[in-house]
């Protein structure tokens, strides 16, 4: 009798998270999905009528490019994510409780502060005739304003920046819950420090590295507000399109093809994360 | 450090230094009596004056902190008893679920606001505070979710049982050691998730309405429009507001540890 009006009363407690999923994440999802198949109405909105016309355009070499290039970024900032991110937290995870508390707060100030007052930063340092200009001129390496601003090395430079944090805390993260002295017994039966390294260290911090990889290489697809602040115009990006695809040019069944195919893509590498890792959940996700 | 090597720290304090210079001449030159940033006029505090006149400003900061408060109070809810729930009820349902919730921290934010502005003109939802809400619900409810789970799953079940056998209520027993054991996880959770919301460019855009403006997207649109030492101001404010609460979480836990 007890149990079972204990599970009754458990049921009402399953509802909201139940129904809010169903309603507010679900449904949307497959909207979406059926919004991508639909043909596009006059000025807004779509005419119930199957099609595959949006999913052709995407295959236009217009579309493609835009594609490729995101990519690109993606990859380039993913990469270099790494090599800053990497270092850092495994390097944070052998320091002694003190500096690991400093190095924590010298970390959350940043990842604390709002993403486009840091980026703000960058647009100082690099607009013409701005600090970067100046120092470099001063310096005599340059004799006129490189015009760094609305380049794609800005563009880089301010994902690199904003996605950074995310690595350091997942490899961090792993690299604490490590037990060191495994890589002291490898050292002891003769392993050299980079074999070590490579058999102990490296298989131990995969997963954070991996989640650092998942967590910087979704949102770099998607961050039009970099592209938009450090690439003014010129550097176009799969998030950019969907964003002009929904509000200037106001084809709805169009962004919904682009956002399929951008999800099927990050899906993909969440997929090979799974495989790898064996684990369904993030590492230093919170 | 266990080793004796200089790189380590070489490594992490040029990465440091590159990491705060931006924030540092975001600083400098909030106080800039010039517009320009390449050219420093003097100290000056007029650019704080401005930024405090600035009603817009005050409106979208408000707009953001009743949207980053309503979201994280729905996430802590819906959040909570989901977590409470699924691991008293277990059940195949309840995979699907947790899989699904977790989505929006998987999907790139772009698509959500997409996904988010097609769902709502679909569902006939006014444009505004309501539909910021329940976007920004979305992608707390998870931080929320995860980590009283994770709590809940790490914890001794044989206290509650013992209070059971001792007599005591199941309200008894959820308020005198099941609530005060996650509560926590509950407070991480909140945390994070009014960060993420309060820092939200992507999504609020998609989904507000033509009036209401959170603050990011007030300083978003403001420096895409170009120079604005105001922001930079803003900016200095906003950093200082974080460096207090950061140290006094930080003093808090120290006090806690140390009783």
């Amino acid at each position: 009798m007890v149990s079972k009006k204990k599970k009754s009363r458990s049921w009402l407690l399953l509802l909201p998270i139940y129904i809010f999923t169903l309603v507010f994440v679900a449904a949307p999802l497959i909207y979406m999905i059926v919004l991508s198949f639909m043909t596009r109405a006059e000025v807004w909105g779509f005419v119930p009528e199957f099609t595959l016309e949006n999913y052709k355009r995407i295959l236009e070499p217009l579309y493609l490019e835009i594609f490729a290039s995101s990519l690109k970024l993606a990859l380039c900032s993913t990469a270099l994510v790494v090599v800053f991110g990497y270092p850092f937290g495994y390097f944070m995870a052998q320091m002694s409780a003190r500096w690991k508390k400093r190095m924590m707060l010298l970390l959350m100030i940043p990842f604390w502060t709002s993403t486009l007052i840091r980026l703000n930063g960058w647009v100082i340092v690099f607009r013409s005739n701005g600090v970067l200009d100046q120092l470099l001129m001063a310096l005599h390496i340059t004799d006129k304003p490189l015009k760094l601003l609305f380049s794609y090395p800005a563009v880089l430079v301010g994902m690199v920046y904003v996605l950074t944090p995310f690595m350091i805390l997942s490899v961090y993260s792993s690299a604490e819950k490590m037990d060191w002295s495994l890589v002291e017994a490898a050292r002891d039966l003769g392993a050299s420090s980079i074999q070590a390294f490579w058999s102990v260290t490296f298989v131990h911090t995969l997963p954070g590295l991996l989640s650092g990889i998942i967590l910087t290489f979704i949102p770099s697809m998607g961050l039009f507000f970099v592209a938009g602040l450090l690439g003014g115009n010129k550097i176009v990006l799969v998030g950019n399109i969907i964003q002009e695809q929904m509000t200037k040019g106001r084809n709805l069944p169009f962004a919904a093809a682009l956002s399929v195919v951008l999800l099927l893509l990050t899906s993909l590498f969440i997929g090979i994360y799974r495989k790898i890792s064996h684990s369904g959940e993030l590492e230093g996700m919170y | 450090m266990k080793t004796k090597s200089k790189v380590p720290w070489i490594y992490m304090g040029i990465i440091m230094v590159i990491t705060y210079i931006p924030i540092i001449l975001t600083v400098i030159y909030s106080f800039n009596e010039s517009k320009l940033t390449s050219v420093w006029d003097g100290f000056s505090l007029k650019w704080y004056e401005e930024l405090l006149r600035d009603v817009d400003m005050a409106e979208a900061l408000r707009n953001s902190l009743v949207l980053a408060g309503l979201s994280c109070l729905a996430a802590v809810v819906i959040g909570t008893t989901g977590a409470i729930g699924m691991d008293k009820w277990k059940n195949r349902v309840n995979n699907t679920i947790s899989y699904l919730s977790l989505m929006p921290l998987m999907i790139p934010e772009i698509i959500l606001g997409m996904i988010f502005l097609a769902a709502f003109s679909f569902m006939k939802l006014p444009f505004g505070m309501l539909t910021l809400v329940i976007a920004h619900t979305t992608f707390c409810v998870p931080y929320v979710f995860m980590t009283v789970r994770a709590r809940l799953a790490g914890m001794d079940k044989s206290i509650e049982e013992a209070a059971r056998d001792l007599g005591a209520s199941e309200h008894r027993v959820f308020f005198d050691i099941t609530l005060p054991a996650i509560l926590p996880a509950v407070w991480s959770g909140v945390l994070l998730s009014f960060a993420m919301s309060f820092d939200d460019v992507v999504i609020s855009i998609f989904v507000t309405g033509p009036t209401v403006n959170t603050l990011p997207i007030k300083i978003y649109t403001r420096m895409k429009n170009g120079v604005t030492p105001e922001i930079n101001a803003l900016a200095t404010i906003m950093l200082v507001a974080t460096i207090g609460i950061l140290l006094l979480a930080e003093g808090k836990s120290q006090k806690k540890k140390e009783d």
